[in-house]
């Protein structure tokens, strides 16, 4: 069984929800990210997104875009953030990494080379937000025969032709993009979350994890009792901006949300 | 070529190029954009509308003009130059603003945004949003807002709100990221823009198709004028609309050369320009694949180039088709060479061309002198210099 399918198997038989963390690979400085990652899982976490960064991050509000370019003025890139995974899993085996980022990078290394190295460096899903499933089909194709899972997002204009085809494609799990709009924008509405989930359930036994707009530990508890998972990342992502004088304490301060939310969501 | 040209599919491509490569918050709008362009491109009511608009409002058609005077100094060819910057607001920008603000009309939009560089796809959407009544926001990078500031002047002027684009390199493709970013957020009251035949599909090939009306005009302008159609098309490429308009009705016409300009900047060799079909690669931004300037690593990297409209690391995927296919050739002109175009034409012939026409005009300076006297000469004048003053009296250190 692959790593993410036996975390959301260990969730469920223990009734509970994962809860993921999403950092920007090398934000604020190339070597703060390993052991973040590392103090996260200590914290409770159970599936680590790291985004890799790019210079122009379409998706993305102005919280992830400015940890995008602290990283690229660092010159991290994908290869990089592929021997940050590396690092990560000499000493942990079992928590499933996921990395998150757009099609350019992996262009230019070539599909064949990206889905090999992806494995290699024993990462479990690729999210790619500017690869929607009708052009994703090679590239998903050498990334299942390695065993890693495509993950797709959905939105809340997704019609159920459009859920079905990601069922058919994705694997691991699917991402729910809670509102319309880019990543750290508004807040959600969590009787609209409700009844767009139902809408996905009847078309996939995907588990699916909720994402955008997720702040604090009380919205994590209520995204928590609608999806398999919660998905975290401008909120912990603003706690390194607001501490760039000092990373340790950006640190600090990203676990103790997690663990805020870890306590929110397990009671 | 036997069979007519018929690109791009159903889903957007031109061979490997092009498609649909969004978030997937975006996937509905565009399906939706699509289903209404496939509708109105074959209605008669609203081409109707449309053509009345293009005669009537902008000025169609515009004139192909025969530059007797330049020609006879070049020695060559005779040259011809499409007159897009006597349009209303001074370029062919607005031959696409117009179509797509009337697809946006017919679809119930009642919020208009779009990105710009030079400012004057921003002029020329904020110009037909003012006429039809439509709230409209024009996205700018900071750098491009300090230095085409009568454009910004002008889109406040008609009503637009412009935002200072501060991410990234602070130029038309972060003003375009800014742009997308907006168009996900307010995605049920807003239609995007988009100026040039870039972005996801149906843009590339409807931008082109609303274009084309200055090809088509060209093509049959030459040859009512000569009795011939003409040798050979030059057109400046930054994303590449005006030249694909004037390509397009001529690609079937298989001993037409057709040849794309692009901007070197300081140089290509120097790295410092913006001449992706010259000196880049293939890659995906902004919802298509095509050639772009990017490095080993996929980022993208920052242009240079003295024209804010050709200041862009991409260019349409039609264009990147053309090029591999061979029916088409692209060439690049540096800052300094297109100076000496700018010059040539407004001495020559009394006519100011922007810094973007300024490419074409400079290669036109080496081109027709190789060619044969009864050969013909197309060169689009895309746009006309007044957004340039500054920038000109600048370089020459005259404060206006
Ligand atoms: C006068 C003029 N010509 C050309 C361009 C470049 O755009 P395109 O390559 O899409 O024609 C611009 C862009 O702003 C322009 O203003």
């Amino acid at each position: 069984m692959s790593r993410l399918a036996a975390t959301f198997a260990e969730l469920a038989q223990k009734n509970r929800k994962a809860l993921i963390p999403f950092v920007t690979a090398g934000d604020p400085n190339p070597q703060f990210t390993v052991p973040l990652m590392h103090a996260m899982v200590s914290a409770g976490v159970d599936i680590i997104e790291l985004g890799v960064p790019f210079s122009d991050p379409m998706a993305d509000g102005p919280v992830i875009q400015r940890a995008s370019e602290r990283a690229l003025a660092h010159h991290q890139s994908l290869r990089t953030t592929l021997a940050i995974a590396t690092e990560f899993r000499k000493t942990n085996g079992h928590t499933p990494i996921v990395i998150m980022g757009y099609l350019n990078p992996v262009e230019v290394m070539g599909y064949e080379k990206f889905a090999d190295a992806v494995h290699a460096a024993g990462i479990d899903g690729v999210l790619t937000v500017d690869l929607p499933p009708e052009e994703a089909q090679e590239c998903t194709e050498l990334l299942k025969t390695r065993d890693v899972a495509p993950i797709f997002l959905l939105a809340p204009n997704s019609s159920a032709a459009r859920i079905a085809k990601m069922d058919s494609i994705g694997a691991g799990y699917l991402y729910y993009v809670s509102l319309k709009g880019v990543t750290g924008a508004g807040h959600l509405n969590a009787a609209e979350v409700e009844t767009k989930l139902a809408e996905i359930r009847a078309n996939t036994k995907l588990p699916i994890a909720v994402g955008f707009g997720v702040k604090d530990a009380q919205t994590a508890k209520t995204i928590a009792n609608l999806g398999d998972g919660v998905v975290i990342g401008s909120a912990l992502i603003s706690e390194i901006e607001a501490n760039l004088h000092s990373p340790a304490q950006a640190k600090e301060a990203i676990i103790e949300l997690l663990t805020a939310m870890r306590q929110a969501m397990d009671n | 070529m036997t069979e007519k040209y018929n690109m791009p599919d159903a889903r957007g491509h031109f061979g490997v190029y092009g498609g649909i490569f969004v978030a997937e918050t975006l996937m509905p709008a565009i399906e939706e954009l699509n289903t209404a362009y496939q509708h109105y491109m074959q209605d008669a009511d609203f081409i109707a509308e449309l053509d009345k608009d293009l005669q009537h409002y902008v000025g169609r058609p515009s004139p192909l003009y025969y530059a007797e005077r330049w020609s006879q100094a070049l020695g060559g060819a005779q040259i011809y130059l499409k007159r897009e910057d006597l349009n209303h607001t001074g370029s062919h920008k607005i031959n696409n603003t117009v179509g797509q603000a009337l697809l946006a009309k017919r679809m119930g939009k009642t919020r208009i945004i779009a990105e710009t560089g030079a400012g004057q796809h921003g002029v020329a959407t904020a110009t037909v949003a003012a006429r039809l009544g439509l709230e409209c926001v024009i996205y700018m990078g900071a750098v491009d807002v300090a230095r085409q500031s009568l454009n910004v002047y002008r889109m406040k002027l008609l009503g637009a709100k412009v935002v200072a684009v501060e991410s990234g390199s602070k130029t038309l493709k972060d003003a375009l990221n800014e742009a997308l970013r907006d168009w996900v957020t307010n995605i049920d009251n807003t239609f995007y823009i988009i100026g040039t035949v870039a972005g996801p599909h149906p843009y590339p090939a409807m931008v082109r198709d609303f274009q084309a009306i200055l090809g088509r005009e060209a093509r049959a302008q030459c040859l009512a004028q000569t009795g011939k159609l003409p040798s050979a098309l030059v057109a400046c490429v930054g994303g590449g609309s005006n030249a694909m308009g004037l390509f397009y009705p001529f690609i079937d016409d298989a001993h037409v050369k057709l040849i794309g300009v692009e901007a070197a900047g300081d140089g290509v060799e120097t790295g410092r320009h913006s001449a992706p079909l010259c000196a880049g690669r293939p890659g995906v931004l902004h919802g298509n694949r095509t050639y772009l300037m990017s490095d080993d690593d996929g980022e993208i990297i920052e242009t240079h180039s003295i024209s804010a409209g050709l200041d862009y690391p991409g260019v349409g995927p039609e264009h990147a088709w053309l090029k591999d296919s061979g029916r088409a050739s692209y060439v690049n002109i540096t800052d300094d060479e297109a100076l000496g175009g700018f010059y040539a034409l407004t001495r020559m012939e009394g006519i100011i061309p922007a810094l973007e026409s300024s490419h074409a005009m400079a290669y036109t300076l080496k081109l027709a002198p190789t060619m044969k006297k009864d050969d013909i000469l197309i060169v689009n004048l895309s746009g006309r210099g007044d957004k340039d003053m500054q920038t000109m009296a600048k370089r020459e250190g005259i404060e206006l």
